[in-house]
C-alpha cells in the first residue's frame, strides 16, 4: 500500500487543482496582465505599458475616496453586525434564565431565529429596491413618512447620509446569517460549563462576557473576516440604492463601483484590472492581519 | 440646423478600392501591438463578405450572407426593427437571412464579441449600457459609412441616402472626419410642460428669464415644484440645460470649444453666467428631495401635476405614456434666453440626431450591415419607426402625412421657430469620465448648495486631465 500513496493522493488531487488553476489562478493571472496594459476590453489589441496604470491609481482623487470608504466600513460594519449578532443569538439561546438548571432561550426564540435569517435569503438587489422605498427622501419613504408623524421634516438619508444609509442595509442583511452562527457555538457548548457559572451565582451579563465569548472566540474572529470581506465589496447596494451610482458626487463609491465604472462604462480594463489588483491586496492584508493580529491561545472546552 | 454636413466631393471621391484598404488599416491600429490576446479571439484580418455593385445593389451586398443585427430593447422597443426594418430588409435580399436579436444591456451582451473580433454586423449601441462609442472607433472596430451616405437612398428616387437626411445628422457621427455612426432618431430637447396645466392657470411658455422665474414664483405659490430633474440618475438632462443656456449666451463656439476640450472652454463668461443662472433655479425653485429621485419617479410626479417644467428630450412623452393622465397634453418649451446680450434668439434649440448605430469593420457581413442601415433610412422605414415610437428620425419629411402626438407637434413647432439656431455637444459621447464627472458637478450646483464657479473649475480641471482623442 505504501508505494502506491502518491498515485493514489495525485489521482484524488488532479481534478480539483485542474479546475482551481482553470478557473480561479488564470483569471487572477489574467487581471495582472491586464492590469499592465492598456487593453479598452474592444478589441483584441493592446500595448503594454509597465506601471502606469499603478501611477494613474495613486494620483486618482476617487480611489483614495473610495478607500476611506471602505475604512469605514471595515471598523463599522464587523463591529455593528458582531456585537448585535452576539446580543441577539445570547437572546434566543440564553436570555430565558435557567430552567431546571439549563439555559433557555426568550419565549418564542425559534421563531425569531427564522426572522433574523430572512433578510439573509433576500437577493441584495431586492433588498436594495426595498431600502430604495424605505429610504425615500419625501413622505412616500417608510422612515420619512413615520418621522412625519412626530412633525418631523424629511430627512434626505441617501443625500446626505448615503454611507451611513448603506451601513445600515448591510447590518441589517447580515446579522441574521451571524446570528445564526453564533446560536450554533453557543450551542455547543457544554451545558456543564454553564451549570457551573450558574451555581456560583454568575448573573447573565457576567454568563455572557465571561464565559460564552471567550469560548466563542474562534467564531467571532471568521466573523470578522467575512464581514470584513463584505466591506470591501459592498457593490451591488451601492450600485441600486445610492444617488448616481456612488455618488451623490462620489460620497458613497466603493473600489468594485470605480472598477466598474473605469471597465464597463469608460472601457478601460487595464486601468479597471489594476483596481481590481489593488483591491485583492487589500482585502488579502486585511484577512491575514485579522486572523494573524487576533491571535491568542484559544480557550478550549 | 447646424450645417456642418461632410461635403458631398469627399464622399464621391470613394471607390471600393479606397473603402478595403480603410477597412484594412481600421484593421491595424496602432504600432507596437503585443500579439497575445486577451479575450481568447484571433487577430486574423477578417475577411467580410461583398457581393456585385449594381444600381439595384449600390453597396455591394452579398446576397446570400445572412446579417445579424442586435437592438437595444429600451424606450423605443424593438417593434420598430422586426416590423419594418428586417423585413424590409428580408424582401430585398429573400436568400439573406437576418439574424436579429435584443438586449437590454449592450455592453454585457457585446463586449467580450468586439473583443474576440467576432461582432454582429450592426449594432444599435444605446441605453443606460452602452459601449463606449469613441473607444470603439479608436479601437477600430467601428466600419466607415462613407459609401452608405453616398449611395442613392432606396425609395427616394433621384437623392443620396446623405441628401435626404436632416443637416448635422452626419456630423453628429463624425469622429475624426469621418462618419461611423448613424444617428437615427432626432430629438429635440427643451423644458417639458403640461399644456392642460398652464391652461387650467393662463399661464404661457416663458421666452426672457425675468418672465421665467417670474413663472417659477407662481408655481410656487401655487405648492407646485417649479423646476426638476431627477438626481439620481438623470443629471445629464441638466447639464444639457446648463449648456444650451450657455450657448445662447455665447454662441454655440461655446460648446464646440468644450468638445474639443480647448483651455478655459469651461471656466468661458458663458458657461460660468449660465451655471450661476440655473444654480439660482435649482436654489430657489428646485425639490432638495429630488436628488434622491431616479428620472421616472420625477416624470410621474410630473403628470400627477407637482412638478412645472421638467427637462428631457422628446422621448419623453412616449416614455411617459402609460402614466400620462387624459388631457395631460405635453408640451415643449426652448430654454429662455438668458440676457438681453444673448447671441442666440430665445426660440434657439439643443436638437440633435440621437440613439446610435453602427456597423462593425470586423463583422462578417460589413456590407450588409450598412445596407440594412439603407433600409432604415428608406422613407417606409423611417415612418415606420415614427408610427411605432413615436420619435421624429433623421430622415427629412418622413413624418409627413402622419398624426403626431401633441408633444412631438409641438417639437416639431419648437423647431421650425428655432430655424437655424440650433446646436448639440459631442463631448459626453466622446469621454465618458467626462460626463460622469458633470453628472456630480451638476448635482453640487442645483441641490446641494454648490456655486457656478466651483462648477465651472472643477468641469475645466477634468477636461484638463483627459487625453484629447477627437475634434470638430
Amino acid at each position: 500500500m505504501r508505494q502506491g500513496k502518491y498515485p493514489f493522493v495525485i489521482g484524488f488531487l488532479i481534478a480539483p487543482l485542474a479546475l482551481y488553476g482553470m478557473f480561479v489562478l488564470r483569471p487572477i493571472a489574467a487581471a495582472v496582465q491586464v492590469s499592465m496594459t492598456n487593453w479598452s476590453g474592444l478589441s483584441p489589441d493592446f500595448d503594454f505599458v509597465g506601471l502606469e496604470n499603478f501611477q494613474k491609481l495613486l494620483d486618482d482623487d476617487k480611489v483614495w475616496l473610495a478607500a476611506k470608504h471602505h475604512v469605514f466600513l471595515l471598523v463599522t460594519l464587523p463591529v455593528i453586525t458582531i456585537a448585535l449578532a452576539l446580543f441577539f443569538a445570547f437572546l434566543l439561546n440564553m436570555g430565558g434564565g435557567t430552567r431546571g438548571g439549563t439555559m433557555t432561550g426568550v419565549w418564542g426564540s425559534k421563531f425569531y431565529r427564522v426572522v433574523f435569517f430572512l433578510p439573509q435569503v433576500l437577493a441584495v438587489v431586492i433588498v436594495g429596491v426595498i431600502f430604495g422605498r424605505v429610504y425615500a427622501p419625501d413622505d412616500s419613504g417608510i422612515l420619512n413618512r413615520l418621522l412625519a408623524l412626530f412633525g418631523v421634516d424629511a430627512v434626505q438619508f441617501l443625500p446626505e447620509f448615503g454611507l451611513w444609509s448603506i451601513l445600515g442595509v448591510l447590518v441589517w442583511q447580515a446579522v441574521g446569517f451571524y446570528v445564526v452562527l453564533f446560536a450554533a457555538g453557543m450551542s455547543s457548548i457544554p451545558a456543564e460549563i454553564y451549570e457551573a457559572a450558574v451555581m456560583d451565582g454568575a448573573s447573565r451579563v457576567t454568563i455572557f462576557f465571561r464565559v460564552t465569548i471567550p469560548l466563542l472566540m474562534e467564531t467571532i474572529k471568521v466573523a470578522w473576516v467575512y464581514l470584513g470581506i463584505l466591506a470591501m465589496d459592498a457593490f451591488a447596494l451601492v450600485m441600486v440604492l445610492s444617488i448616481d451610482e456612488g455618488g451623490p458626487d462620489s460620497a458613497t463609491t466603493v473600489l468594485p463601483v470605480q472598477i466598474y465604472k473605469s471597465g464597463i462604462r469608460e472601457s478601460d480594463y487595464g486601468y479597471a484590472s489594476a483596481l481590481g489588483v489593488a483591491l485583492a491586496v487589500f482585502t488579502i492584508i486585511f484577512a491575514v492581519l485579522s486572523l494573524r493580529g487576533g491571535k491568542r491561545n484559544a480557550v478550549e472546552h | 440646423m447646424s450645417n456642418h454636413t461632410d461635403s458631398p466631393s469627399a464622399l464621391s471621391r470613394r471607390s471600393v478600392l479606397r473603402r478595403t484598404a480603410a477597412v484594412g488599416l481600421l484593421a491595424t491600429p496602432a504600432a507596437g501591438l503585443l500579439s497575445a490576446c486577451v479575450g481568447g479571439g484571433t487577430d486574423e484580418p477578417n475577411t467580410s463578405a461583398t457581393g456585385q455593385v449594381s444600381a439595384e445593389n449600390p453597396l455591394g451586398v452579398s446576397v446570400d450572407t445572412p446579417v445579424e443585427v442586435v437592438i437595444f430593447d429600451g424606450g423605443l422597443g424593438t417593434k420598430y426593427a422586426t416590423d419594418v426594418h428586417v423585413p424590409s430588409y428580408q424582401k430585398k435580399f429573400p436568400n439573406s437571412k437576418v439574424t436579429f436579436s435584443s438586449t437590454q444591456e449592450v455592453s454585457t451582451a457585446l463586449q467580450p464579441r468586439f473583443a474576440s473580433n467576432t461582432p454582429p454586423d450592426m449594432v444599435n449601441n444605446a441605453g443606460s449600457k452602452l459601449m463606449d462609442q469613441g473607444k470603439l472607433v479608436e479601437a477600430g472596430q467601428v466600419a466607415d459609412l462613407s459609401d452608405l451616405f453616398a449611395a442613392p437612398s432606396l425609395d427616394i428616387a433621384g437623392k443620396t441616402v446623405a441628401d435626404t437626411l436632416i443637416p448635422g445628422t452626419i456630423e453628429q457621427g463624425t469622429f475624426n472626419g469621418k462618419p461611423y455612426v448613424l444617428n437615427y432618431a432626432y430629438t429635440v430637447f427643451g423644458l417639458w410642460y403640461s399644456g392642460k396645466l398652464f391652461k387650467d392657470n393662463g399661464w404661457t411658455a416663458p421666452t426672457t428669464w425675468a418672465d421665467f422665474t417670474a413663472l417659477l414664483e407662481k408655481m410656487k405659490a401655487k405648492g407646485i415644484t417649479p423646476y426638476s430633474y431627477a438626481g439620481a440618475n438623470a443629471a445629464y438632462y441638466q447639464y444639457l440645460v446648463i449648456l444650451t443656456t450657455a450657448a445662447k449666451i455665447g454662441g454655440p463656439d461655446v460648446l464646440k470649444a468644450i468638445d474639443n476640450l480647448e483651455k478655459g472652454a469651461w471656466t468661458n463668461d458663458a458657461v460660468k453666467q449660465a451655471a450661476t443662472l440655473w444654480g439660482e433655479i435649482g436654489a430657489k425653485y428646485g425639490n432638495k428631495a429630488h436628488l434622491g429621485l431616479k428620472h421616472t419617479e420625477v416624470q410621474l410626479q410630473q403628470n400627477q401635476y407637482k412638478v412645472g417644467f421638467y427637462p428631457s428630450g422628446s422621448w419623453l412623452e412616449n416614455e411617459q405614456s402609460k402614466d400620462t393622465p387624459a388631457g395631460f397634453d405635453y408640451q415643449v418649451a426652448a430654454i429662455p434666453g438668458a440676457t438681453a446680450s444673448d447671441k442666440l434668439p430665445a426660440t434657439g434649440l439643443y436638437a440633435a440626431a440621437g440613439e446610435m448605430y453602427f456597423v462593425a469593420s470586423k463583422g462578417k457581413n460589413v456590407q450588409g450591415g450598412k445596407e440594412y442601415l439603407r433600409h432604415m433610412l428608406s422613407k417606409a422605414g423611417a415612418k415606420g419607426f415614427t408610427e411605432l415610437t413615436k420619435s421624429l428620425t433623421v430622415v427629412t419629411g418622413a413624418a409627413e402625412g402622419l398624426t403626431l402626438s401633441p408633444g412631438l407637434t409641438s417639437a416639431n413647432a419648437a423647431l421650425t421657430a428655432a430655424g437655424a439656431a440650433n446646436f448639440s455637444f459631442r463631448w459626453d459621447a466622446w469621454y465618458k469620465n467626462l460626463d460622469d464627472e458633470c453628472r456630480s458637478a451638476t448635482n453640487k450646483l442645483m441641490f446641494q448648495g454648490g456655486t457656478a464657479d466651483e462648477f465651472c473649475t472643477r468641469m475645466q480641471a477634468a477636461a484638463d486631465k483627459t487625453e484629447k482623442k477627437f475634434s470638430r
